[in-house]
């Protein structure tokens, strides 16, 4: 029992817990973006399989490591516009569409892997990230190690979540994506395109989704292989929810999230015989079922979510 | 130029749209075919071969048709009352285990008569009782079904795991994670002698038939129509939304499960982790190539078996990697969502 609760002193855990939660912060804050203009983006999965898969490629065909960010990004944000195109100007199911182009971006994705691949038996390796102490504050014992000697994504994704939030809250762009998102007809008022506005945010959050998948090759596991984002997408959507929209608390849920899992990943160490470790396994995705639950209720739902919007129809 | 909704939608167009959406998905994925070295026309030609070319080829086509209408019919089902049931995958696995389970336990107790359909029975309870959870916690708390189906699948495939590894481990595999074998004498009767392909089929045809009748002659097929066109009018109308979820979320999880458990004791005789290829994914394509019709599910999962099929031996002979299939079965996805845009719009100038 002592030992479960040792685990909580160790820097390791710490340290792993940002490190767990830096996919999942890009893919929160790029679902929230998404849907705070009204759309919902299930194409996280898909965009999440494809910026791991192009990030490591680029990167293996002799690239820089942010060139391979940079490009996950830009192909992330390519099929965020397809999925724009299908849902904003043309109105489809927001739902069937997202799948749809998860199925599409995975598919294409494992298709042009195995295409440049072709026999591999163990995914070759890529020279990762290596941790940025920051000067000063990671010679701090115990916090410096949790803390300030991340991958340099790391520090991104935290800035991310503090831009979006700033950005949201604070400016005219950020008022015109919240207010698409309650009220697109209010915005054509305004002499604002809507439609313009929920494409823009659509691009920008799916790039973001792409970079959180990126950071598994080009940080976590320094490879890829088939089926490696393993519905971490899916929990960001529920994140989402948990956070009812706002930045700041995506950002804590996100690392409250990536605390259970990186616990997990040592109880199983030191709970002994008889626990199946798939038990342990399970606790990430039942959690955010958990948390769907608790907050569905409570959750400030923007207004005009999930409802296409058709000049002049109502 | 804007879109005008149809006050209906002639037959022709409703038959054409999958045929175009198929077309044009055909034509992207041949520029990918063209990129990985091979000619596109010659690749479908041998994916053609593949799937037809021969007794054998076509009865695994028809064996591979058979989990997929039923997991087409699940998804039909579910969306035309928009009902997001993306758990097909995770309500295959219980169903599958289930069937696993009962096959090696009751074989010995009951007759094959009373057996099979206990399997299969089983197979659906779970199913459904899978999907209910979820439907359960949108009616009472709003919580959106597509995330915790999804989410469900995870949970299932990891219990599976459990299981296959522990209490239904199959102790003469050697090590390997696999569940105990259902007896020979309870497995499903072959179809066609020296093939794979079982009366799965007709079970997976009959289900299409009686989904049709119950949607086109029932009352409860309007107030499951209703439920789906809109709830807010539904409920006005009197017909309760809760109650009538409940039941579509029956009957789906239910086709799902019994995929599960015709895969398990038609085909492979025990559950492992890849049991299924993404049968409950693919589902969801099936069913919106349909147009959600029953009916549409046979011909359109049968073009989905045709595409895998076809794509795995047209890969052996010309090195294009098979994944191919998936990449024309999702874009026909995405194709089919457009050209059903312009079955209920017509473009005005």
């Amino acid at each position: 029992m002592m030992e479960a609760l040792d685990i909580f002193t160790t820097a390791s855990l710490w340290g792993a817990v940002l490190r767990i939660a830096t996919p999942l912060i890009f893919g929160t804050l790029g679902a929230l973006i998404c849907e705070r203009s009204g759309v919902l983006n299930l194409g996280i999965e898909g965009i999440m399989t494809l910026g791991a898969m192009v990030a490591w490629m680029t990167v293996y065909q002799g690239g820089d490591l942010w060139t391979g960010l940079a490009v996950a990004a830009f192909c992330g944000g390519m099929f965020g516009l397809l999925h724009a195109f299908l849902t904003v100007p043309l109105g489809l199911s927001q739902h069937v569409t997202g799948l749809g182009i998860t199925l599409f971006a995975s598919s294409l994705t494992y298709f042009v892997y195995r295409l440049s691949l072709p026999v591999s038996s163990s995914p070759p390796t890529i020279e990762p990230f290596q941790p940025l102490a920051i000067p000063g504050l990671s010679d701090i014992p115990f916090l410096g190690e949790a803390l300030f000697s991340q991958t340099a994504p790391t520090y991104l994704a935290i800035l991310a979540a503090a831009v979006t939030a700033w950005v949201l809250a604070k400016t005219p762009l950020g008022l015109a994506v919240r207010m698409t998102g309650e009220n697109p007809h209010a915005v054509e008022a305004q002499g604002l395109n809507p439609i313009r506005i929920r494409i823009g945010a659509i691009v920008v959050g799916s790039a973001l989704m792409a970079v959180g998948g990126a950071f598994l090759t080009t940080a976590t596991f320094n490879s890829f292989f088939p089926t490696m984002v393993q519905g971490r997408g899916w929990v960001c959507i529920a994140l989402v929810v948990f956070a009812s929209w706002q930045p700041g608390k995506a950002l804590l849920g996100a690392l409250l999230f990536a605390l259970f899992d990186a616990y997990q990943l040592r109880l199983q160490h030191v709970v002994e015989g008889g626990v199946p470790y798939q038990l342990f396994l399970m606790v990430p995705y039942v959690l955010s079922i958990v948390a769907l639950i608790v907050m569905s209720r409570r959750a400030r739902v923007p207004n005009a979510l999930m409802a296409p919007y058709r000049r002049g129809e109502r | 130029m804007r879109l005008e909704r149809r006050t209906q939608t002639p037959l022709a167009l409703a038959l054409t749209a999958p045929l175009v959406a198929v077309a044009i998905a055909l034509a992207l994925s041949g520029v990918l075919i063209a990129i990985a070295g091979a000619n596109p026309l010659q690749a479908y030609y041998e994916m053609l071969k593949g799937a037809f070319g021969s007794r054998l080829s076509i009865s695994e086509t028809l064996t591979r048709t058979t989990p997929l209408v039923l997991t087409g019919l699940a998804a039909a089902v579910a969306f035309r009352s928009r009902l997001w049931n993306i758990g097909g995958e995770g309500q295959f696995y219980v169903g599958a285990l289930c069937a696993a389970w009962l096959g090696h336990s009751i074989a010995a107790v009951l007759p094959p008569v009373l057996a099979i359909p206990v399997m299969m029975i089983a197979g659906m309870i779970a199913g459904a009782l899978l999907l209910l959870g979820p439907v359960i916690l949108r009616i009472r708390f709003g919580v959106d079904e597509v995330v915790t189906t999804l989410l469900l699948n995870f949970i299932v495939l990891l219990f599976v795991s459990m299981m296959i590894e522990g209490p239904l481990k199959d102790p003469l595999a050697f090590g390997w994670p696999q569940s105990v074998a259902v007896s020979n004498d309870v497995m499903l009767p072959k179809l066609l002698s020296r093939s794979r392909l079982h009366i799965g089929l007709l079970i997976a045809i009959a289900a299409a038939i009686i989904i049709y009748v119950v949607q086109s002659r029932t009352v409860f097929g309007v107030k499951s129509r209703a439920a789906g066109l809109n709830a807010a009018a539904a409920s006005f109308a009197g017909i309760s939304l809760g109650s009538t979820l409940l039941v579509v979320a029956c009957i789906s999880g239910a086709l799902a499960g019994l995929a599960g458990a015709i895969e398990v004791t038609g085909l492979k005789g025990y559950v492992t982790l890849d049991l299924s290829p993404g049968y409950g994914y693919s589902g969801i394509v099936v069913a919106m190539l349909a147009g959600l019709n029953p009916l549409g599910v046979v011909a359109t999962a049968l073009f989905v078996a045709i595409v895998f099929v076809g794509a795995d031996s047209m890969s052996r002979a010309m090195g294009v990697p098979s994944f191919i299939a998936d990449v024309i079965v999702s874009i026909s996805l995405l194709t089919m969502l457009v050209c059903l845009l312009f079955t209920t719009y017509r473009v005005r100038r």
